[in-house]
Order: C-alpha cells, then structure tokens, then sequence
C-alpha cells in the first residue's frame, strides 16, 4: 500500500497539487486507520489527505480512477442485470446478451428515470458493447471515449428525450408525476434527463480509465490523462468545458482578491520615515530620537481605463479580464472601459445598465460598435480613434490596461499614439494571452509598443491574471 | 506529533460506539439529525483516529457549523466554540492574564516596610499561577478534563498572525505560556474549523488538517434532509422541492440558495398547505430562497418562460 501512495503522490504532485510529505504521511495513516474501506470510503480518506483546495478534486478523481478503483467491474456481459434493471422493454431479452438495441432501449430508460438501472453499470455495458479496446494500440482515452458515446449515441438519445419531453410524448418519472403545472414539470424533467447524461458520460470516462489501467498500468494512463488545473488552463486554447470551469472560479477569485487588497489597504501602515515629525519628538528626550515616527502611506484607488482587444482570437481572454475588473469594482475609484476591433467604443455604460456582469459581457460582444472596417483587429488604428475620441478618459490618475495580443494583422502600428497616452497616464500596462516566446513574430505588434509601456505582463491563465491585479492597487 | 499511539493522550470517544466506524458514524449523526454522506463521515472517523484537526469549507448554509454542533451531541461532550472575526487577538482566543484580580492580591499582600527579596519572590510566583489565569476558548478545551469537541468557526476572518496563533494548539494540542511553562492537552479535542472561503488559508494551516469540502447536497441526500428536518411535507413534495432548488441552482445567481433556505421555503410550502409545486406558488415564494434583487429577477423570468 506504502508503494502505491507513494507513486499516487508523485503523480498528484506531476499533476500540479501541492503534495508535501504531510499529506502523504496522513493518507498512509488513513488507510492503516480503515483497514476494510470500500472504494468510497477510500477515495474520502485520500480526499480528505490530498486535496486541500476544492478546484483540485477534478484531478485528484481523475488519478484515483486510475490508481485505485482499477478492478474493472465484473464483465457485464456475463451477469444478469440487475432484477428489473433493463427496464420495461429490455427486459424481455436474455440479460447477458444485450445487443444495440436493447441497449439503446435501456439508455433511454434510465435516462429519462423510468428505470432504475444503475449509470455505472450502463456505463460498463456501453464500454464493453462499443469500445473495442486494444491494449497495445498506442491510442489515448479519448478516442475510446468517442468510440462509446458515438456507439451510444448519447448525444443523439438526449436531445430526442428532450425533443419528446417538449411534445408531451414521454411519460415522467414517477418523482415528477404529480406536478400538475405541465410547464414547471417539463423544465424538471429536462434537467433531470441532462444530468443523468452528465453523470453516464463521467462513468463511462471513469471505466474505460479503470480498464486501460488495468491493462497499461496505472502510471503511463495517468499521464496520459493528465489535465491542467483550472488556474492553469491557457486562456487561448480553452476548450467549452474549460471556459464554464474557468467562469465558475472566476467569482471565488474575485471575492478572495477583493478581500485581500482591502486588508491590504487597511493595513499597510508602515510608511517611510517622516524625518520632521521624528526629530521634533525627540526634543523631549533630549534630541535623542527614541520613537522614530513614519508617514502613513496614502493609499490612493486607482482610477482603470481598459482597453480590450474583442477579437475572436483574443476574446476569451478579454472577458475574463472585465470580468475580473468590473467584480473587483469597489477596489477602483474609477472604472472606464473601452472594446475595440478596428474600431472603438465606450462599454462603460453597459456595465452600468446590465443586472450582472455576465449579462453585460454578452451585451459587449453584441452592441458595441467595435468593427469600422473589415472586422480583423488594427491596433494603430483604434488607438489612434481613441486619442481622437476619447483623449480625456485618460488623466494623471489613470491606469491604463490595453487587453490584447499585439497581432495587427499587418496594419500600421502608430505606437506613438500610444506612447502619447502613456505620458499622458500614471501608469500604461499591457496584459498580453501569448506566451511570451511569440512576442515579436509575425504581425505581432508588442516590439514597438513596448518600450511605451510601464510592463508588458504575460497572462496566460488564471494564475497569472489574479497575480497582475493583486499587485495592481 | 502526536501520533495515534501517544500514551499521553486518551483517544477521544474511542469508546464510543458511534465512532468505531464510518459507517456507525452515519448512522450515529443520523439519530442526533444530521445527514451525513459517506465522505463527511469518513473524514470524522479519520479527524477521531488520527487525532487531526478538519478544516471544513463551502458555501455558506452547507451545515458546517452543524456538523460539529451534531459530533459534540453524539459523543455526548460539551461544545467549546470560538467565533473568529477581524481583530481576533491572544487575549480573545487563547489566554488573559487576570489583570484585576493580581492587583487585588498584591494590594491584600501589600508588603510592610522594608519588605525582603524572598517575599516579592514568592509573590511573583503567586501571581502568575493557574489561579489567575482567564481561559479563552482554546486553551479551555485543551484543559478540559473530558474529551471535547472545539469549533473554531469562520476561520478566514482572521489575519494571517492570528492563524498562526492557532498552530500550535492543532499540531501539537498544546499553548505556551511565557510565564507559566507549557499546558499540555490532558485529552485531545476533536477540532472542527470552519471557512467561508474567502481569503485562501495558509498552507501551514491547511497542512495540520483534514479536509473536507461541503457542497450543496446531492439531489437525494437534500430531499432526505427536507424530510428530516421538515417531516409534515411528505415524500413527493419534498422530492419536487429538492429537484426544484436543484434546478435554480444552475442559474447564474449572485447568491445560490443555500440548505437552510431549501427548509425555510418547505416550512413554507407546509404552512401555505401546498400539496405540489407550479411556477405561481414558486414564483410567489421565490423571496425565501433568493435574497438578491437580480436573481429574483432572472428566476422569476425563467418561471415565467415555463408557463407560456
């Protein structure tokens, strides 16, 4: 068991958790603590020593899987199902020999609650039926994943169960029956069918994990597997999935950063010596500066004016960035932003009329005037519409944020506009999504707006966007 | 470390029957009403043997503080809870010396003239004893004589520093006192910490504990709970209620309702004598679950979407 720990650690740590001895330490007691665990019970014991950080149990399941509940389930194939589990229609079919359609049947069923056949073990008879797994094809988990749901069809069944749930045709599980509002009852029933989709799609995810573990060896499988942790996911390469993790962390994220730059406001006391103030105290000693006296700091809340690049390359990386912004409102005197393409246009108000920031940032992409010519980002040109337009948003006080990749699709750069409004600014940042081994190739931009600027910051992901802002007040 | 085999420490509720098991467990916190899931009480079996502190995190109205509040009833222990918040110092959360009632003593000691060495020295040993000493309440539950249960609760309020203060009470179940020498735990507490999640805890806390992320519950395990807690509504409400916050859930709230709002609006639902669920009478009650002005907003327009 010690063994096994130990290379479970190790690739928890290779999969970005912070996993000191401590930890490794504790879950080895754990398990000599519960001698007799089933797979639940270890898994909570190993939780509870391993993930300190809730956005890390994603990938501290995905090790487990593979680590720990290797066992494959008993070949489906070979049991019965469970009494009454095939539902009304698969029934009838010898159990052990369900074929596609059955198998359709009984997915159907479950997913629509009118059976009570177990997801996990219509997860190990999808994967059995469909995957065709070959243990020396050198072909990764995803394929195989393909592969079922394509066979399942699940894609296909759910959005037919939908289809049917809107007509009326489908009965509703019994748990449902009684609602007598027909409209309350089919949105219920649309989300109960929607989530036992989501949960058969992680356990079919989870067997195949358990099976090619089983037979590659839990280590090489998990590599394989390996995911970024949502603070590290590029913000240029995010997948959908990745997006709506990234967005639900974003709130935490902002509620820590906020808190944390107010205490630091309040508490940042200790300013430079105030040499007058000392040497007139230390008259009553005798000239002798006993109590040294020091400035307090004035802490001064920035005023922002941010400039977002909203072209598709960059978009993501441009929401997250408002987002953040506008959710850290209270920590800013001043918040005035700007989207542009090739054109610009103020989106201050926007955020101003909109109930929530997420319903402004879908506004921004649908009524701001960003585009006056052909709809491909022009750096030169919207700076210089800014400075014509909007030239007094920028005073002594403001910090200026330009969110973008510098990618000017071969228009003329003008970085003396911008290096217009740097002087202008108290500070002039440049947040660029690229990494930084890309600055400067191509029609990339950055070269020549850099030395205007105060920083150029790379900001890749989560992590690095949250480390600018907690240095920016 | 004190390590499960410490002779110098009594296992707590190891007698127990309750807590011989994870499986006891649930059931134990079942008979003092809370529900627990496999995972919570695996992690307090764990928290009793391993004699670690857990760090419980979530959202609020999860049943954090609960938990602890349902051990101590089990075990049949008392309850010794700080309440954390911004300031939190020494003197409120470990120990104080009794300032006034030292003075007292050496006023009724008052020396005659010419008092010697010898006197005030035996008098400074008086005075900084045990008598005088104000337990706060992290130092009563290390000297408390029977196995307790500590809650520190909303351990994020405090600074960093006063984090730090807590160490060594977690790790070592133990306080130092300068004038007085090391109090060590007769029996270790079972220390439960509780986190908003608003500030990220260090990792020097975060190391000396277990934890445990409570989320919203899952669909079944909440509609038990509204059956629990609110037994008058009956099984196919309480179903229909469970799916119903559920689904609100999903929406892109400001503040998700949370468990204790879910019972507030089936106490509702009893009083109002509604049998089942329709987008009127929720749209109606809507105010017990959501407290913000934009996702009240947003929710009644879903509703409303369902019934045209």
């Amino acid at each position: 068991m010690i063994g096994t720990l130990t290379a479970f650690s190790d690739e928890l740590r290779r999969a970005g958790l912070p996993v000191s001895l401590t930890e490794t330490l504790d879950a080895v007691r754990a398990t000599e603590a519960l001698p007799l665990a089933g797979p639940e019970v270890l898994r909570a014991a190993l939780a509870a020593s391993f993930v300190k950080d809730v956005t890390h149990q994603r990938a501290f399941d995905t090790v487990f899987e593979v680590f720990f509940a290797k066992a494959p389930a008993p070949a489906p194939l070979a049991e019965p199902a469970e009494p009454g589990g095939g539902g009304e229609r698969g029934g009838g079919d010898p159990p052990g020999e369900l074929d596609a359609a059955s198998l359709a049947a009984a997915l159907a069923d479950a997913l629509s609650g009118r059976s009570d056949l177990d997801l996990t073990r219509l997860a190990a008879l999808a994967v059995e039926r469909f995957a065709g797994l070959e243990p020396n094809r050198p072909v990764g988990l995803s394929y195989y994943l393909y592969r079922v749901l394509r066979g399942l069809d699940l894609d296909g069944t759910v959005t037919g169960l939908l289809e049917q749930v809107r007509a009326g045709t489908i009965e509703s599980p019994p748990e449902l029956d009684q609602i007598e509002d027909l409209g309350l009852r089919r949105r219920l029933q649309r989300e109960a069918v929607a989530d036992r989709a989501q949960v058969l799609r992680h356990s079919i995810e989870a067997e195949l994990a358990r099976r090619l573990a089983a037979v590659r060896g839990a280590v090489p499988v998990a590599r394989s597997l390996r995911r970024n942790l949502v603070e590290d996911i590029d913000f240029m390469h995010a997948s959908r999935t990745d997006l709506g993790a990234m967005r639900r962390s974003l709130a935490p994220l902002a509620r820590v950063l906020a808190a944390r730059l107010a205490r630091r406001r309040r508490l940042g006391r200790q300013g430079a010596l105030d040499f007058r103030s000392t040497i007139r105290r230390s008259l009553s000693t005798g000239g002798v500066p006993v109590s040294p006296r020091f400035r307090l700091p004035r802490h001064t809340k920035p005023e922002l004016v941010v400039l977002a690049d909203v072209s598709g390359s960059v978009a993501a990386f441009a929401r997250f960035t408002l987002h953040l912004v506008y959710a850290l409102g209270s920590q800013f005197s001043a918040v005035r932003s700007f989207a542009f393409i090739d054109g610009i246009d103020e989106v201050s108000r926007i955020f101003a009329q909109s109930s929530s920031i997420t319903e402004a940032i879908e506004r921004v992409e649908t009524e701001a005037a960003v585009v006056a010519a052909d709809g491909h980002s022009d750096y030169g040109g919207a700076f210089s519409r800014f400075a014509a337009r909007y030239l007094d948003a920028v005073t002594a006080r403001s910090t200026v944020l330009v969110l973008g990749d510098g990618r000017g699709n071969y228009h003329p750069a003008h970085p003396e506009v911008l290096a217009g409004l740097a002087r202008r600014a108290r500070r002039l940042y440049w947040l660029n999504p690229e990494p930084r081994a890309y600055w400067g190739s191509g029609d990339s931009l950055i070269a020549q707006y850099e030395p205007s600027c105060d920083a150029v910051v790379e900001c890749r992901n989560l992590r690095q966007l949250e480390r600018f802002v907690s240095e920016l007040s | 470390m004190s390590a499960a085999g410490d002779p110098l420490v009594r296992t707590r509720f190891s007698d127990a029957p309750s807590f011989s098991s994870p499986s006891a467990l649930v059931d134990g916190l079942r008979s003092v009403g809370y529900l627990a899931d496999e995972q919570i009480a695996t992690v307090l079996y764990l928290a009793n043997q391993l004699h670690k502190p857990v760090l419980v995190e979530g959202p609020a109205g999860t049943g954090k503080t609960e938990l602890a509040k349902s051990a101590a009833a089990l075990a049949g222990s008392r309850l010794i809870r700080l309440q954390c918040y911004e300031g939190l110092d020494e003197s409120k959360a470990l120990y104080e010396w009794n300032y006034r009632k030292q003075l007292l003593r050496i006023q009724a000691d008052r020396p005659a003239e010419g008092a010697t060495d010898g006197r005030w020295r035996s008098l400074e040993a008086d005075l900084f004893s045990e008598e005088f000493l104000l337990a706060r309440p992290l130092l009563e539950a290390i000297s408390a004589s029977e196995p307790v249960v500590l809650l520190i609760d909303e351990v994020d309020r405090v600074e960093l520093e006063t984090e730090a203060l807590m160490l060594e009470v977690l790790a070592e179940y133990q306080v130092s006192i300068p004038e007085l020498g090391t109090v060590r735990a007769r029996s270790t507490p079972l220390v439960v910490l509780t986190s908003n999640d608003t500030r990220e805890l260090s990792e020097a806390l975060k190391r000396r504990c277990l934890y445990l992320h409570l989320d919203y519950p899952s669909l079944e395990r909440e509609r038990a709970i509204v059956l629990e807690r609110v037994p008058e509504i009956g099984e196919a409400l309480a179903g229909e209620v469970a799916r119903m916050v559920a689904s609100l859930r999903k929406l892109e709230l400001e503040k998700r309702p949370s468990v204790s709002e879910t019972l507030d609006w089936a106490r509702t639902l009893v009083l109002l004598e509604v049998e089942h669920l329709s987008s009127e009478i929720t749209t109606a009650t809507l105010s017990l679950l959501l407290k913000h002005r934009h996702d009240l907003e947003l929710a009644a327009r879903e509703l409303a979407g369902e019934r045209a």
